[in-house]
C-alpha cells in the first residue's frame, strides 16, 4: 500500500512540475534520466532476476523509436498508439530472439542481442522510408494542452512509464514469477528439476522486459524532432542499461530506479560539462568497479552497512 | 495392478563418439529402495540425468507410471513425481533454506504461500533442519547442503526419488543421518534409486541393486549376490 | 546489380582471402571463450587495442608485421594478468559469475575503447608499407597484396597454434583443461596455471591479429563493436574448441561477406557476420565441429 501512495505521489509531482515556471532544461534532462529508469527496470527484469544478460537494448529501444516514426509517418498516429506499437513490437522482437537463443547458455543469449542491434541498425540505414543513414525531421503536431512545450508533456508521458515499469518490476519480483526467475539464476539446472519451467519463465522475463523498452523507445522521435538510426541502435544504450541496474542493485525492484537516477544525472551532467566520451569511460568504470568490489550494488552495501549498525 | 513405477527398456546415449549407455534396461516397483553401483565412467549419473530429464535418451523407452516420458522436459517430469538430488549441491544459493523449498512447493504442488511454509516448515523439521530455516543456503555445511538438496526433492512430494551421492564425503555419523532420512522417506512410500560409492550404506539400504559397467548392466541382483559377483569386483578393481 | 560469373569468382577469391583473415583473428578468441569459455566479449576491443599500438610502433619506421609480432609478449603478459584477475574475482566464486563476468568484459571493453577514443581521437588510422595499395594482378582479376599478406600471415597463425595445441604437451593439456579439469589435476597439473598461459597466448595471438587488421583496413576505436560479430560468428560457427573448424567457419564467413558486399554493396556488408550467428545460434549452436 505504501508502495501506491509513493508512486501516486510521484505523479502528481511530474505532473506539477511540468505546469510550473520550472527552468526548461530540466525537463529535457530528466526526460532521458526517466528513459533510464524505465530501461534498466526492464533490463534487470531478464537481466537481474533470471539472470540473463542482454547486451543489445539498442535494438528493442531504437525499434520502438522506429516503429513509432513509422506509425506517425503512415498513419499520423497519436503518441499514445505509438508507445502501445512500440511495446507490441519490442514485445515480439524478446519472443523471436528468446525462443532463438534462451535455451541455450546466457553468453550466446548476449551475443545474439549485439547480433539483433546489429541487423536492426543495417536494415533501418537501407530502409529509405525511414530515412536511412541519414535519418528524417519529423513535423510534430500541436502539444496537447495543459502543457506549454512537447519536452514538458513527453516528460510526464515518461514519469507515467516509469511507473507503469517500476510496478510491473515489483510485481514480478514480489510473485511466485519471481521466485522462479530467482531459481533460474541460482541454479537453472535445479530450478528445472523443481518443477519450474524455465524456458516459459525466461520467454516471460524476455517478452516483458522487451515490451517496456520497445515502449520507452517511442516517444524519443518526438522528443528530438528527428531520428537516425546510428544514435538510436547504439551499443551505448546496452551498456547504460546493464550498468545502472548493476550499480543500484539488481535483486530489488529499487536497485535499477537508484542505479538509473544517480547514474543517469551523472551522465547529464558530464556530457554537458565535459565530453560524451568521458561520459562512456565513467560509465564503464563505475560497472567495472561495481561488479568487482560490490556485486549486489548499492542496495546491497545499503543492507550491509544497516546490518553492521544494528549490531 | 502391481505394473512397475519406471520402466527403462534399451535406454542409449551417445556423445559424439563416446558411448555413455548402451542398451540399458531395468524396472524399478512402487515403493522400492534400489541401489545403482559402477566405477566412475561407466554411466550411472548419464542415466539418472536420462531419467530426470536433464538429458534426452537418443534410443529406448523410459516409462513412469505406464506412460512414456522421454519427450519431456525435466519439469514435467518432476510434476509428474520424479526428483532428483544432485551430486555436488545445488542450492538455490540468494534464498534461505526455507525459501528453497517453497520453490517446488509453488511450481509442482502449487500451495498457497502460508501452507507452503507450513509444509516446508515440516519437512525441515524431519531432517533436522528447522533450526536453519531463515540461514541463507550459501552458509550451509556440507552435511547441511545434502539434507537441503533431499529436503527440496521431498517438497515436491515425489513418487520416486534419486538421491545421487547424497552421501559422498561424509563423515560416519552423517552418513547415518542421511541413510536414516532416506529409509524414513521409504516408509511414506516413494521409491528411492540410490547412487553411493559407499558400499555398507548401498548394502543396508537396498533391496535390489545393479552395477553399471562402461554403460552397460552387468549384475543385478540382491546386495549379498551383488557383492559376491567377479564381474562386479572386476569392473571396480580393473581387469 | 550486375551480375556475371566474373564477378562472382573475383568476389569469391577476395571472400577465401577476407575468410583467412577472419579466422586468423578469431583464433585467440578460439583459445579464450571455445576453449577456456572465458566469456570474452572485450576480445575484439584487445585486438584493435593491438592495431593501435601496431600504428604507434609502425609510425618509428618499423613494418606493421614486425611491429605485432614485438608487440606480443607484452600482449601475452596482459592475457596473463587480465585472466588472473578474471579468475580470482569471478571464476572462483563459481556462483554468480555468468553475469558479472559477462558484465565485467562487457565495461572493459568499453574502457579500452573509449580510452582509445581519448588518447588516439575518433579518426581512422592507417599504416603504410610496400605491400599496402597495390593489388597482384592474374588474369582478370586484382588480388590486394595486403589481402595476399594476411591471408599467409593468418595461414602461418592457424596452422602454428593447431600444431602447438595438438603436438607439445602445454598445447594437449589447454586442451584437456577444457575438457576434463579434475583429470588433470590428478596428473599433477595446475590447471590454473594452464588456463592462464593459454588465455595470454590468445592475446599475444590477439597483438598480431591487431597487425593484420590495420594492414586490411582503416581502424577506428569503435572497431571492436563490429568485429564482435565476426569473430563470435566465426568461433560459433566453427563450434567451440575446434581450431580445425575456425578455418573452415572463418571461410564461409568471408565468401558470405564478400559475395554480398558484391552483390548489396557496403551498407549491408555488416549485418552479414551478426545473420551468420544468428542463424548458426538458431538452428545448429554446437557449430561445425562442436564439442
Amino acid at each position: 500500500m505504501k508502495y501506491w501512495i509513493g508512486a501516486a505521489l510521484v505523479v502528481i509531482a511530474a505532473f506539477a512540475a511540468a505546469l510550473s515556471g520550472m527552468n526548461e532544461y530540466f525537463f529535457y534532462a530528466a526526460y532521458i534520466v526517466l528513459t533510464f529508469v524505465v530501461l534498466s527496470t526492464a533490463w534487470n527484469i531478464l537481466g537481474g532476476y533470471a539472470g540473463y544478460v542482454n547486451f543489445g537494448t539498442g535494438a528493442f529501444f531504437g525499434l520502438g523509436s522506429y516503429s513509432a516514426v513509422v506509425l506517425f509517418k503512415a498513419l499520423e498516429a497519436p503518441l499514445f498508439v505509438q508507445i502501445l506499437a512500440g511495446a507490441a513490437i519490442g514485445a515480439a522482437l524478446g519472443f523471436g530472439v528468446g525462443i532463438m537463443t534462451l535455451r541455450l547458455r546466457g553468453i550466446f543469449f548476449a551475443i545474439a542481442t549485439v547480433a539483433i542491434l546489429f541487423i536492426m541498425e543495417t536494415f533501418m540505414v537501407n530502409w529509405r522510408y525511414v530515412g536511412g543513414a541519414t535519418g528524417l525531421q519529423l513535423l510534430r503536431p500541436e502539444v496537447m494542452a495543459p502543457f506549454d512545450s512537447y519536452t514538458r508533456m513527453l516528460f510526464v508521458v515518461m514519469a507515467l512509464l516509469a511507473v507503469v515499469a517500476v510496478s510491473i518490476a515489483r510485481y514480478i519480483q514480489v510473485s511466485w514469477i519471481g521466485r522462479g526467475l530467482r531459481a533460474i539464476r541460482d541454479s537453472e539446472e535445479a530450478a528445472e528439476c523443481s518443477g519450474v519451467p524455465t524456458l516459459k519463465l525466461k520467454l516471460f522475463a524476455c517478452v516483458v522486459s522487451g515490451a517496456l523498452m520497445g515502449a520507452a523507445g517511442a516517444p524519443m522521435p518526438m522528443y528530438l524532432s528527428f531520428i537516425e538510426p546510428a544514435s538510436s541502435f547504439s551499443l551505448n544504450w546496452g551498456v547504460s542499461a546493464l550498468a545502472m541496474p548493476m550499480i543500484g542493485g539488481t535483486g530489488h525492484w529499487i536497485g535499477p530506479v537508484i542505479g538509473a537516477l544517480l547514474l543517469g544525472s551523472i551522465q547529464q551532467i558530464v556530457t554537458v560539462t565535459i565530453s560524451n566520451e568521458i561520459n562512456v569511460l565513467v560509465v564503464g568504470v563505475l560497472l567495472v568497479l561495481f561488479v568487482v568490489l560490490a556485486p549486489d550494488g548499492i542496495v546491497g552495501l545499503f543492507r550491509k552497512w544497516t546490518r553492521r549498525s544494528s549490531r | 495392478m502391481d505394473a512397475p513405477l519406471l520402466q527403462i527398456k534399451q535406454v542409449s546415449k551417445h556423445f559424439g563418439g563416446f558411448t555413455a549407455l548402451s542398451g540399458v534396461s531395468l524396472d524399478i516397483a512402487r515403493g522400492e529402495r534400489f541401489g545403482l553401483i559402477g566405477p566412475n565412467g561407466s554411466g550411472k549419473t548419464t542415466l539418472i540425468n536420462c531419467i530426470s530429464g536433464s538429458l534426452r535418451n537418443d534410443a529406448g523407452s523410459i516409462r513412469f507410471e505406464n506412460s512414456e516420458i522421454s519427450g519431456l522436459a525435466a519439469y514435467q517430469r518432476t510434476r509428474r513425481g520424479i526428483a532428483r538430488s544432485f551430486q555436488i549441491p545445488r542450492p538455490f544459493h540468494t534464498m534461505s533454506v526455507l525459501e528453497n523449498l517453497l520453490v517446488p512447493s509453488a511450481y509442482v504442488v502449487h500451495l498457497r504461500e502460508a501452507e507452503a511454509e507450513a509444509k516446508a516448515m515440516e519437512i525441515l523439521s524431519s531432517i533436522g533442519l528447522a533450526g536453519k530455516a531463515g540461514v541463507l543456503a550459501s552458509q550451509l555445511s556440507q552435511v547441511e547442503l545434502r539434507k537441503l538438496e533431499l529436503a527440496r526433492a521431498m517438497a515436491a512430494r515425489p513418487r520416486l526419488l534419486i538421491s545421487d551421492e547424497a552421501m559422498a564425503g561424509l563423515a560416519g555419523a552423517e552418513v547415518d543421518e542421511v541413510l536414516e532420512i532416506l529409509f524414513d522417506l521409504n516408509e511414506k512410500g516413494i521409491a528411492i534409486i540410490m547412487i553411493e560409492h559407499i558400499m555398507q550404506a548401498v548394502m543396508r539400504f537396498s533391496q535390489r541393486v545393479v552395477c553399471l559397467d562402461a554403460g552397460r548392466i552387468i549384475c543385478e541382483g540382491t546386495p549379498t549376490e551383488i557383492v559376491g559377483n567377479p564381474e562386479v569386483q572386476k569392473a571396480y578393481l580393473g581387469a | 546489380m550486375i551480375f556475371s560469373f566474373d564477378l562472382l569468382f573475383e568476389a569469391v577469391l577476395f571472400g577465401v582471402l577476407l575468410g583467412c583473415f577472419y579466422a586468423a583473428v578469431s583464433i585467440g578468441l578460439s583459445v579464450s571463450f571455445g576453449l577456456l569459455d572465458v566469456p570474452h566479449v572485450a576480445h575484439p576491443a584487445l585486438m584493435v587495442l593491438g592495431s593501435y599500438c601496431t600504428w604507434l610502433v609502425a609510425s618509428w619506421g618499423l613494418d606493421p608485421i614486425l611491429a605485432g609480432i614485438i608487440l606480443m609478449p607484452a600482449f601475452f603478459a596482459l592475457g596473463v594478468l587480465i585472466y588472473r584477475f578474471y579468475y580470482e574475482t569471478f571464476e572462483k566464486r563459481g556462483t554468480e559469475a555468468g553475469v558479472r563476468g559477462l558484465a565485467f568484459f562487457f565495461g572493459v571493453a568499453f574502457i579500452v575503447e573509449v580510452g582509445l577514443i581519448l588518447v588516439f581521437g575518433v579518426d581512422q588510422r592507417t599504416v603504410a608499407a610496400p605491400y599496402i595499395g597495390s593489388s597482384w594482378a592474374i588474369g582478370e582479376y586484382r588480388l590486394p597484396y595486403r589481402m595476399l599478406v594476411a591471408f599467409g600471415i593468418a595461414l602461418v597463425l592457424t596452422a602454428a597454434l593447431t600444431l602447438y595445441l595438438s603436438r607439445t604437451f602445454t598445447g594437449r593439456a589447454i586442451k584437456a583443461v577444457a575438457q576434463d579439469e579434475p583429470a588433470l589435476r590428478l596428473m599433477g597439473a595446475n590447471p590454473v596455471r594452464i588456463k592462464q598461459w593459454a588465455f595470454g597466448i590468445a592475446t599475444g595471438v590477439s597483438a598480431l591479429a591487431g597487425a593484420m587488421l590495420i594492414i586490411v583496413g582503416p581502424v577506428e576505436p569503435a572497431l571492436d563493436r563490429l568485429y564482435i560479430g565476426r569473430t563470435f560468428c566465426v568461433v560459433v560457427l566453427a563450434g567451440l574448441g575446434s581450431m580445425t573448424g575456425t578455418l573452415a567457419a572463418g571461410l564461409i564467413l568471408g565468401i558470405s561477406e564478400s559475395i554480398v558486399l558484391m552483390m548489396l554493396g557496403a551498407s549491408w556488408a555488416p549485418a552479414v557476420a551478426f545473420g551468420l550467428l544468428l542463424i548458426v545460434l538458431g538452428i545448429r549452436p554446437q557449430g561445425l565441429f562442436g564439442r
